[in-house]
Formats: C-alpha cells, structure tokens, sequence
C-alpha cells in the first residue's frame, strides 16, 4: 500500500508536471534564449548558433521601432486602465445604488462584453469605427463633431483601440468592484447621514476610502493584463498606421514568428516581463503606503 | 435631490451603459443577415432590409467555417477536460493531503503567477518542434492542461472538507483514489462547474497561442480564422459579421446558462491569497 506522502505527489504530480515541463521550463529556456543569436539559421541547423550575452538587449535599446512599441504600450496602460477602471466604478455605483432597478439584468447586460472573443468584437468594432460606413463616425457626425479616422490616424489609433479594450473589459472589474461595495456595513452611510453627510461626501469619506483595497488589486491585474496588448491591434489595424499601434508583444510576435529572430524575440519578452513586475511592484507600495490591506 | 428625478438619472445612466455594452453585439447578428454589400450604404442600415441566411452559407460552404468551428470545440473541450481533471486532483492534494515540499511547491507555484505567459511562448514553440507537436490539436493543448489559478481556486474551496470525513473513509478502508473520486470529488462539485466553464470559455477565446502553434490553415481555431478571414475580406462586412457571430454565440450562451458559477470564480480568483 501507497505511504500517504507518495499518495499526494501522484495527486498533485500531473498538473505539476504539465506547468515544470511546458511552462517553467520554457521561460528558463526563454532566458538562455535570450542571450543567444537564435534566427532562421540556427532553426534549421542549431550548430549555428551562439552565445552573444546581453546583445540582444543592447541592440534593443538602439532600436527605435522598440522604444516606439514601449511607448505605444505605456501610452495604452497609463490611458487605457484609468478609463477602463473608471468605468468599471461608475458602473458598480450605479448598480449598488439602491435606486436601481432591474439589477440583474443590468448587471449580465454589463458584462456580456468580457465574455466575447476579442478577435470577434474587434472584427465588429473596426466596422462601427469606419470612416464613412461606421455608426459611430455617423452619430459624430451628426452631433456636429465631424467624422474621425479613427483606424487610419496615427493620433486617433491609439485611443480607439483604448474605447475598444474599455468596453470589452470594464465588466469585468465592475463585479469585483460592486461585491467590495456591497461588503461596506451600511451603518457606516446612515451614521454618516445623520451627522449630514451628502452623497458626494459620502463617496468622498467612505466609499472611496472603504474600497481602495480593492481598487488596487484591479489596478495591479488590470495593469499586468493591459501590457499584454496584442490580439487588438493585430486585428483591427494590423499595428498601423505608421507603426502608432505596435505593441511590445505585436513586436515580440513579429520579430520572432515574422522574422524568426527568436533570440531578439525572447530579449523583448523579458524586458516586457521586467516592466510589468516593476509596474505591479510600484502598486503594491503605494498600497502599503497608504496602510492598505492588500499583501 | 429629489427622489423622483435620482431615480431616473441613475436608472437611465444604467439603460444608457447596457445599451453601449449590448449595442455592437446586436448589430453584429442585424448586419450577419444583411445581403452581401447592405452594411456599405448610406446611411449604414441597422436592421436588414431583406433578411437573408447567404452569409452563414458561404461561411459554411466556400470558406468552410465548420471546420474550424469542430477544432474550437475539440481543442476547449479536451482542454477542459483535462484542466479540470488534473487541477482537481492538485488542488486537492495540497489542501489535504501531506507530501514534502508541500507548502514551498505552493508558494513557487503564487509566486509564478506573476510571470506572464508570453514568456514562455517562444522557447515553448522551439520545444514542440522537435517532437511534432507543432501543427498539431496536442500543441495547442499542452499549456492548457493544468493552471496556477484552477488549483488555487480547487484547494481554497477543497480546505473546507472536514478532516474527520476523510479519516472516517480511511478507517472504514477506503482506498485514497476511492475517497477522491466517491467522497471528494462530489463534495468539490460547484468549484468543477466553474473550473470548467473558466477553461472552455478561455480556450475558446485564447488567439496567441493557437496563432503561433497552428500554422496550417485546416487546424486553424474560429479566432485565429476569423482573424485571417478579416484581413482578405476587409470589404465582406457582412460575411464578417456572421463569422464573429459563429464566434460568440457559443460562448455567450453558455455564460449565460452557467452565470452563476462563472460569477463565483470570478470572486474567488479576486479575494487574496
């Protein structure tokens, strides 16, 4: 008969054996991917190949077409999350107002979005935004703003893929966000009113202060999923125009699937990777320094 | 205020909300029964002048949507298939029962969390490659087979099963497979729906990997289709539309039968660790 501790290795051993052998061995791999010229060459014969250290990173860094993609990404976080993140609040305030009706059915409508496939709803969004046949440049239009290319300004891409990302994914942080609201003690809002508090005091001494926990844990994941842009602009701008909507990992794709430059490819998903460890770490902080509860 | 009038204003706030989140999934299924061509006129139709099913049939016919409709279905359901037998299992295993290195396994396992799976994508291609499982419905399986979060989330809900039921079943003789499958796994019941429904619904929408994996057009997934479909057929708008419809519909239904459970793990994967 089987010892109990062999018992819970042949439990656990499967799925442990799944993420060593086709997850953390691949991002050890990644790592000494990275330090090597991996390219075309050495995928058809890997005696080509050598050991080049930190070059890739190096040669990185003079890249201007990287710092572009970098930058097309932050622009896409520092934007994209506080909007998407705004949403969602408005969203979970107004469901958790008691003046709402229909809350269910609200709520499901709301988050219809984030369970779509974003390949699909980009597909139906690059027709909405159009220049000439998309609804929404017609409703502009006709509102006396005038008609916007969106997909085809450099100025203008960016911020469409961010009311794009914005709609497909609010719903999400909004259910999170609403559960937190409606784990406040509702003592709190009626001693506040009796002392006199208005609404908009309320939310200000409350609310606000009573759900910063929570805001941060979604700022940290929405921030983390945020720079992993890359299924939207491959879809609905193809990374154009004039390179404004590259991301680092639609330039990770195509310099390792496009060129087959692996080594390069593998130098930009760690630099990736360090950013947004770096962007998630900076959040905890501010947590902590605040005296959250978030550890 | 007055009452009356804040009742309105957030009522309508919310009508205005879910009319912006549902609008553009509506509209794709009007504009997927337009004739070929309807959705380019001025000013852009809302509803179809002659409803028509010709979209679905070139979908279906010419471009052989079926197809890659079956290796969706294929790939998510094996996916979560597997995921949830094998999360199950671990999850189990490390909320009750004892194995060294039990907790310090855990902990790594938290910690990589924060490793994104990107990462792992380049290197994990150049390893298929040589055992011929690039191009294969086993390629765009093996990363999702097992994950951080499903065992998370099974060994939170599997620490709520008293110990004692476990010991009972042990004295009477039961083997430690027995008591998972006859006392375990029917008590873990609500935590398996969510499982499941995590895993089909992300297999089905993931688009990276099966982009990178399948590169021959016949093992192609409805994402990664649909994708290279939109970018030959940038005028076929309506084509287009009853492609995404295809897309959704699967997952938008099932989300909506199984809401519940959905819902549950979405909680339970936000609440710390």
């Amino acid at each position: 008969m089987l010892s109990r501790r062999q018992v819970g290795w042949i439990f656990a051993g499967p799925a442990l054996l799944v993420i060593a052998v086709f997850f953390a061995l691949p991002v050890a791999a990644g790592l000494a991917l990275s330090v090597t010229d991996f390219d075309l060459y050495a995928l058809a014969d890997v005696s080509t190949l050598r050991f080049v250290a930190l070059d890739n990173y190096a040669r990185l860094l003079r890249t201007p077409l990287f710092w572009q993609a970098l930058g097309n990404t932050f622009y896409f976080v520092l934007v994209g999350v506080p909007v998407s993140i705004g949403l969602s609040l408005a969203a979970a305030l107004l469901l958790d107002s008691k003046l709402a009706r229909f809350q269910p059915f609200f709520r499901t409508a709301l988050f219809a979005p984030v369970v779509t496939t974003v390949v699909a709803v980009a597909v139906i969004w690059r027709y909405l935004l159009h220049t000439r046949y998309g609804l929404i440049n017609q409703l502009l239009d006709a509102t006396g703003i005038g008609v916007i290319d969106w997909l085809g300004n450099p100025h203008w891409s960016m911020p469409a893929i961010i009311l794009f990302a914005a709609w497909k994914n609010f719903g999400y942080n909004m259910i999170i966000l609403l559960a937190a609201l409606q784990a406040i003690p509702r003592d709190l809002y009626e001693a506040a009113r009796v002392d006199g508090a208005g609404t908009l005091a309320r939310l200000r001494h409350i609310t606000l202060p009573m759900l910063t926990p929570t805001l941060v844990m979604v700022g940290i994941m929405t921030v983390s999923g945020y720079f992993q842009l890359f299924a939207e602009p491959y879809v609905m701008t193809q990374g154009g125009p004039l390179r404004s909507t590259v991301s680092a990992l639609y330039f990770m794709y195509e310099e390792g699937f496009r060129w087959w430059n692996l080594g390069n490819a593998s130098a930009v998903a760690f630099l990736l990777f360090v950013v947004i460890f770096a962007a998630t770490w900076v959040l905890t902080r501010f947590d902590r320094g605040r005296g959250g509860a978030t550890a | 205020m007055n009452q009356r009038v804040a009742i309105w204003v957030v009522n309508g706030l919310l009508a205005g909300l879910a009319f912006v989140a549902l609008f553009p999934l509506a509209w794709m299924v009007s504009v997927s029964f337009m004739q070929p061509g309807a959705a380019s006129t001025l000013p852009t139709p809302i509803f179809p002048a002659s409803p028509t099913l010709e979209n679905y049939r070139t979908l279906f016919g010419s471009i052989g949507m079926g197809r890659y409709f079956f290796n969706s279905l294929l790939i998510a359901v094996l996916a979560t298939l597997i995921s949830v037998t094998f999360n199950v299992m671990a999850g189990y295993a490390f909320a009750k029962l004892q194995f060294s290195g039990r907790d310090a396994i855990f902990k790594t396992l938290l910690g990589a969390l924060v490793i994104p799976g990107q990462v792992a994508m380049l290197p994990l291609f150049l390893m298929l490659k040589p055992l011929g499982l690039v191009n294969s419905y086993g390629g765009a399986l093996v990363p999702t087979m097992a994950s951080v979060f499903g065992i998370f989330l099974v060994r939170q809900f599997a620490r709520g099963i008293p110990d004692d039921l476990l010991e009972a079943a042990r004295m009477d003789g039961a083997s430690e497979w027995r008591i998972f499958v006859l006392v375990v796994v029917p008590l873990l019941r609500p935590v398996l729906a969510t499982l499941a429904i995590f895993a089909f619904l992300g297999t089905w929408n993931d688009f990276m990997w099966p982009l990178i994996v399948l590169t021959d057009d016949p093992l192609h997934t409805l994402p990664v289709a649909l994708a290279g479909l939109s970018r030959e057929h940038v005028q076929d708008n309506e084509l287009m539309m009853a492609g995404s419809v295809v897309t959704i519909l699967p997952v938008l239904v099932i989300f909506l039968a199984l809401q519940r459970h959905y819902m549950a793990g979405l909680m339970a994967g936000s609440v710390k660790g």
